[in-house]
């Protein structure tokens, strides 16, 4: 193939030829960050929260009236929910994985530290914790029930035992064997970590230590809690009508919020992650009519090429062109002309990319899908050319002799 | 001339209907969703209260050190004995401290279940110094504060809901089993962002529907429904509590000129100095007072979703606009011989600005119709892409329907320039000649 000849009547269409290059470096700029953001939002939606999420409903509870304690009445709800058919377990804390709110502290291994310590998240809890959220306890063992104690609002909870995640075990003890050591929540309050769960993530998406949790025995006294309940297999849909009925018939002094009152852990994950899922669709459909837009400019530009140049390519065909000739020099064309858009647009999506860090805190582009959007973009082009290019091998010979 | 050339314009149109459909799409698309992104950006940041936001200060000032805040920049809250102070010391216009409680409201008809309602306990300078609307009554009065009266202002549809929309000034409304006598009722009132309490809605909420004194909120021990910050340990007690160094207050100030806002800042500058003076804090005054746009502003309010969007769909209408170009170019220069009949004719360089011009107005109209569908469609869909409260907020109204057209139509002229230019530049000789 010979490039030289197509240069230099590439040289007679400077506008065309700018236009088509431009197009597509810029579609290749936004494509790439687009893209790369949709893998970024789909990598986040996906994580695991280390809880087994069938099966699994959250009840948001607040008390109405000004009780002097509200440890009876959430000792009387639990009854109510447990002995509910259908149930499973059950259990009533202050916040869960995916919650968007909740309660966090610095743990400290020294007493004396006047240092924040290691971040970590606290979810209240009893025996049946474990068994509800459905993780994996790995080392240690569970809370007895006789271990619950009691916590006022605007007192530090810090219980005598606490179960701590794997993630968080090893930061606090990057020595190895955190089971039966101490650490301090709370200034002078030792928590024993007796037990440790293979995973379990944070109540809110955008935390930077996500895997740092801690369970603690503890009944927070407040008018304000959530109940979680697993149901039994089959039994969530049963359970998810049950509840907040036996809840109500129990003691009507309450409210469940209307739109988040109870839930099921599916709609809690939705819940969570809808601006991602949002920001994902969204960029995905902004690619795709991008593409569609950039391959239907192509073609609309490369057809009138090929419209233009009827004469010259029944020339082409009268000297004993082929018709492979006449395609492979559209092909061809089109080729270079994208090449030269694809070096321009790595760079603009280099400093697209580059642009965002410094402004929205997202992360750089990976170069891997700089490489997929340059073979995408040139695979387009290809695309795109072929009809027209098709069409102008079909030029008959006898065009040369014709005049306009 | 204008209708002629118009008559040109649509028949080299219909000539080709593929080449004129993917520049009228490539518009339309490009300009859509550019609106519709704008739609959403323009709601998350507007001013909430344009008549005021100049005049109404947020109080910040670190009494937490160095060591636990970030960036130099102060907790976006204070603790209960700044707020107090800085209240008491009456150096503003208006002022009222503010935090979000708790409270189910019960209806007097037992058959009907106890209903959670947002709320907030503020002061009495809170209504006039909002310009909350009333639409019954009025706020209670600064003796009430004082008095630690048992008060309270509800929304409309609150009002709705307990009396049926009836007369309700001097009726009770019950809160947690305690009675507040009702001064007045207001619009439901949740200007977008919220900016009086930015730190616990993040911008976008529902707002309120029952306003209860500070000091009786304080007195009844209403628990804080919104963040609370702490560095150390509050100890046991609500009083405890109000002694500590937790922040969960916000302080807003309406200050009219900016020579007053001017010597408020030196007041809370002086008064962190004392707090340092008096050994409380052990680092130099570090205090801010902020009007209502720079609040936002430093709150990051606008989601980062919404600027990426945005930023990516006016990419996208310049990818198109540089499509259209090119189709454009393409359209224009297969008629090179036909202008340059028209220009040996006697047709000076101005007509054939005028004939494309035209032409690529046409296309910028039809460009701007479908975009404004497109737009249409994109703010109903708004809801799958962005969360609800946010999405809520992007509407078309007129002034988005006119910006649409006058995207479309100046963004096909721009394009336009460019081929017809080219196409001015025929010479009529050569054309001629060659034919």
């Amino acid at each position: 193939m010979q490039i030289k000849p197509i240069l230099s009547a590439l040289r007679r269409h400077k506008a065309g030829t700018i236009l088509i290059a431009l197009q597509i470096a810029l579609t290749l700029a936004i494509v790439c960050n687009a893209l790369f953001i949709v893998h970024e939002r789909i990598d986040r939606v996906n994580r695991t929260t280390g809880m087994d999420e069938s099966n699994v409903v959250a009840i948001q509870n607040r008390y109405v009236g000004s009780p002097s304690t509200y440890v009876p009445l959430m000792k009387t709800d639990l009854q109510t929910l447990r002995s509910l058919p259908g149930v499973e377990s059950a259990y009533v804390t202050n916040a869960y994985p995916l919650r968007q709110g909740g309660w966090s502290t610095g743990a400290q291994t020294d007493p004396d530290s006047t240092k924040d310590g290691v971040h970590t998240a606290l979810y209240f809890g009893d025996e049946q914790t474990l068994k509800t959220l459905g993780v994996r306890l790995i080392a240690g063992r569970n809370f007895s029930s006789g271990e619950v104690v009691t916590v006022q609002p605007q007192q530090a909870p810090a219980p005598p035992q606490v179960i701590v995640t794997q993630v968080l075990a090893k930061k606090l003890f990057p020595d190895g064997n955190a089971l039966g050591k101490v650490i301090y929540l709370s200034k002078g309050k030792p928590s024993t970590i007796i037990g440790i769960v293979e995973k379990l993530t944070v109540p809110w998406i955008d935390f930077d230590e996500i895997d740092n949790v801690t369970i603690m025995p503890v009944m927070f006294n407040s008018g304000y809690q959530h109940f979680m309940i697993r149901a039994k297999p089959g039994q969530q849909d049963a359970v998810f009508k049950a509840a907040p009925a036996a809840l109500y018939a129990s003691n009507r002094m309450r409210v469940l919020p209307e739109k988040s009152g109870v839930r099921t852990f599916e709609m809690v994950r939705s819940r969570a992650y809808e601006a991602d899922r949002g920001m994902a669709i969204l960029m995905s459909v902004v690619c795709g009519v991008l593409l569609a837009i950039t391959a239907a400019g192509i073609v609309g530009l490369s057809s009138f090429w090929v419209g233009q140049r009827r004469k010259q390519i029944g020339v082409r065909r009268a000297l004993g062109a082929r018709r492979s000739d006449i395609l492979s020099y559209f092909m061809t064309e089109n080729f270079l002309i994208a090449l030269a858009g694809v070096v321009v647009g790595v760079v603009l999506a280099v400093g697209m990319s580059q642009w965002m860090f410094t402004h929205f805190e997202m992360k750089r582009l990976s170069f891997t899908y700089v490489l997929v959007g340059v073979v995408a973009l040139l695979g387009l082009g290809q695309a795109a050319v072929f009809a027209p290019a098709l069409r102008a091998s079909r030029v008959s010979p006898v065009e040369a002799t014709r005049s306009v | 001339m204008f209708s002629y050339y118009l008559q040109l314009g649509l028949r080299s149109l219909r000539r080709n209907p593929v080449l004129t459909g993917l520049m009228i799409m490539a518009i339309g698309f490009g300009v859509a969703a550019s609106m519709t992104t704008y739609s959403v950006f323009r709601a998350t940041s507007r001013d909430p209260i344009p008549q005021k936001s100049s005049q109404l200060y947020m109080t910040q000032l670190d009494n937490w050190g160095p060591e636990h805040i970030e960036k130099g920049e102060p907790p976006p809250a204070l603790t209960y004995k700044d707020a107090i102070a800085l209240l008491n010391a009456h150096k503003a216009k208006r002022q009222a401290i503010t935090y979000p409680v708790g409270v189910s409201v019960i209806p007097e008809d037992p058959s009907r279940l106890p209903v959670r309602e947002g709320a907030y306990a503020t002061g009495s300078d809170f209504f006039p110094m909002f310009d909350v609307p009333f639409i019954q009554g009025n706020g209670w009065t600064r003796e009430d504060d004082d008095k630690h009266a048992s008060v309270a202002v509800i929304s409309k549809s609150l009002n709705d809901k307990l009396f049926n929309g009836g007369q309700s000034v001097g009726k009770q409304v019950n809160l947690d089993g305690r009675l507040f006598r009702i001064t007045g009722v207001i619009q439901d009132w949740a200007p977008q962002p919220l900016f009086f309490d930015v730190p616990n809605t993040g911008g976008f909420d529902e707002g309120a529907s029952v306003y209860v004194p500070f000091n009786r909120a304080i007195d009844l021990k209403l628990p804080n429904d919104g963040n609370n910050n702490c560095v150390a340990e509050p100890g046991e007690g609500w009083d405890n509590y109000l002694r500590s160094e937790c922040i969960w207050l916000s302080l807003w100030s309406e200050l009219p000129s900016k020579a007053e806002a001017n010597a408020y800042r030196q007041y809370i500058q002086g008064y962190a100095a004392t707090q340092q003076a008096a050994g409380r804090f052990r680092w130099a005054p570090n205090t801010r007072v902020r009007d209502v746009m720079t609040w936002l502003d430093v709150q990051k309010v606008i989601p980062p979703e919404s600027q990426v969007s945005l930023l990516v769909s006016l990419g996208f209408l310049v990818i198109c606009l540089v499509n259209t170009i090119g189709l454009l170019l393409a359209k224009f220069m297969r008629r090179a011989p036909e202008i340059g009949v028209r220009r040996a004719l006697g047709a000076s360089r101005r007509d054939i600005y005028a004939q494309f011009l035209i032409e690529a107005g046409t296309i910028g109209v039809a460009g701007g119709v479908l975009g404004l569908l497109l737009t249409g469609l994109g703010i109903l869909g708004v809801g799958l892409v962005f969360p609800e409260p946010i999405a809520r907020l992007a509407t078309i109204d007129p002034v988005l329907i006119l910006l649409t057209l006058v995207v479309a139509i100046v963004a096909s002229l721009v394009a336009a320039f460019y081929p017809t230019w080219r196409a001015a530049q025929v010479q009529p000789a050569w054309q001629l000649k060659s034919n």
